[in-house]
């Protein structure tokens, strides 16, 4: 790993400046659990670490009935994980933050860090100089890409690692941005980019921008939520395939309203607008559930190793949803 | 087999032999490492040069209060064995993915090889030494010798640290949450059913 200098910026403020005067000699740094790997293997070869976990403020989770969470970006996954009304009234984000990494990953993972990690495509994190990299070819396409997308890809085929993201998405989270004109606020869904956008970052996020916060709206009376989290390992590893829900449900006969988000399948968290369409008033029965999976991501690509990620995700999704019924 | 080792001029014979002036070898170093903790720190330092970019952190380690003069590209785990010699810490994967170098921050189990030392500036950690008593062994770790919760014994100082972050936060864990709490530890050897029952057993042991 090459030396850099370490800098610990006690303001949001000062650690945007930061960025802005050093440009791209610059990384943000949280937890660090992703971007040390890629710095031992020098895919990052940043001089200047900007620190951000001296910034005071940012690192824990306020409620409010009205108005929902409220999640500093420097929380750590597993202060997310143990928090009592995540867990009774946000199921799916509980089960997310449970599922990530490790104990000891997720003691210093942040939630700004998870949202914002780089791909784990295997070319991308090894020698190879793809398009990801500012290279021309992405390796992936014609090469192994058994946990690559299905759908979203080109010219560059990653899958975004997050679980929070999918798990936010599914929850219609909003996100909090900094930078040096001010704060705004977007929906999670405008985060993050395609590769036919923008293919050497994942994110919409400019030189100066430091996510600061997600909102979560409160949930209604009848909302039910779960994440369900396909890996090849029992112990812990990324997604092949995830699947975030959350359902208004009346009686558990049917569904008022739905909305499912995907991981594992695309180059960010990934929805489906028609398919979370058919959800509502979706009868609770398995034949009905089965018969609105048959579309569901009908404009994939699976590339020679992957199909089995459009099986997975129906029968996941099925399972899930017959689950809250 | 006996041909083919003569072949490469390594017998069993030899590889005992060697491994004995192995161990020898180590005993020497062990003995440098209790001369140079005679010596005072700053005369240490100055045989050290640092780069522009090092920076100071103070850190207690094991009830101890150190200060050191560090690079930022020093992680965690590097400072503890190359630093202080608490070699008990070991970096295996050294990409945070096996557990072999869990040590405790503020009582919560972290991958020393997968955080800079410069982040672990005025935080508490604790290592495997820090479990001792002088000579006697911690219960986790005379668990561990009695339901055999090892083969090779390489993961068990990284395994007994998550066994021991867990128990703090949980005295009484049934079988699925130490599961849970131990994911983060490879066992190559696959010792896993003596590593639960090791936890099971220092879990009641602690508890009296």
């Amino acid at each position: 790993m090459k030396n850099f200098q370490y800098i610990n910026p006690t303001s949001i403020k000062e650690a945007s400046n930061l960025m802005i005067s050093f440009g791209e000699s610059a990384l943000l740094y949280a937890g660090g659990t992703d971007a040390l790997s890629l710095l031992k293997n020098d895919i990052y070869t940043h001089s200047k670490i900007i620190n951000l976990k001296k910034i005071g403020g940012l690192n824990s989770i306020t409620h409010n009935k009205t108005s929902g969470i409220r999640i500093g970006s420097l929380t750590t996954i597993s202060e997310i994980a143990k928090d009592e009304t995540i867990k009774s009234e946000y199921k799916i984000l509980h089960e997310a933050a449970n599922e990530i990494a490790s104990p000891q990953l997720r003691n210093i993972g942040t939630l700004g860090g998870n949202l914002c990690q780089s791909p784990r495509c295997w070319y991308y994190r090894e020698d190879f100089d793809c398009i990801r990299k500012g290279g021309g070819e992405c390796y992936a396409y014609e090469g192994r890409n058994k946990f690559h997308c299905v759908v979203g890809g080109g010219p560059c085929y990653i899958v975004h690692p997050s679980d929070m993201a999918v798990a936010l998405l599914a929850l219609d989270a909003k996100v909090i941005i900094f930078s040096e004109v001010g704060e705004r606020t977007i929906p999670i869904n405008e985060l993050y980019v395609l590769p036919s956008e923008n293919s050497s970052q994942e994110t919409i996020l400019k030189p100066g921008e430091i996510i600061k916060e997600i909102l979560v709206a409160p949930p209604g009376q009848n909302t039910r939520s779960s994440y369900i989290k396909f890996k090849e390992r029992g112990a812990w590893d990324f997604a092949s395939v995830s699947v975030g829900l959350v359902l208004e449900i009346v009686a558990a006969k049917s569904i008022i309203e739905g909305k499912a988000a995907f991981g594992g399948v695309a180059p960010r968290p990934w929805t489906d607008d028609k398919f979370n369409k058919k959800l509502s008033g979706l009868a609770l029965n398995e034949t009905s559930v089965s018969e609105a999976l048959n579309s569901l991501l009908n404009d994939s690509e699976t590339l020679s190793e992957n199909a089995y990620k459009l099986p997975l995700v129906k029968n996941l999704t099925k399972r899930s949803i017959l689950n809250l019924a | 087999m006996e041909d083919k080792n003569k072949k490469k001029g390594l017998s069993r014979r030899d590889f005992l032999k060697r491994t004995g002036t192995g161990v020898a070898g180590s005993y020497i170093i062990l003995s440098d490492i209790n001369e140079a903790k005679s010596t005072s720190s700053s005369e240490k330092e100055t045989l050290k040069t640092f780069s522009s970019y090092a920076q100071n952190i103070s850190i207690t380690v094991n009830g101890q209060d150190y200060s050191f003069m560090v690079e930022p590209n020093t992680t965690l785990a590097e400072l503890l064995r190359d630093e202080l010699k608490l070699t008990g810490t070991k970096v295996v994967c050294n990409h945070g993915e096996c557990g072999g170098c869990t040590v405790l921050m503020n009582t919560k189990a972290v991958y020393s090889c997968q955080m800079l030392a410069m982040d672990a500036d005025g935080k508490d950690i604790i290592t495997i030494e820090g479990l001792l008593k002088g000579e006697e062994l911690h219960p986790l770790q005379e668990a561990f010798v009695e339901q055999d919760g090892m083969q090779c014994g390489f993961c068990t100082p990284g395994q007994i640290m998550s066994a021991y972050a867990l128990l703090l936060n949980n005295p009484q864990p049934n079988k699925q949450e130490i599961l849970k709490g131990m994911s983060g530890n490879i066992c190559r050897c696959s010792a896993y059913p003596n590593i639960v029952k090791s936890v099971e057993e220092a879990a009641r042991k602690m508890n009296k």
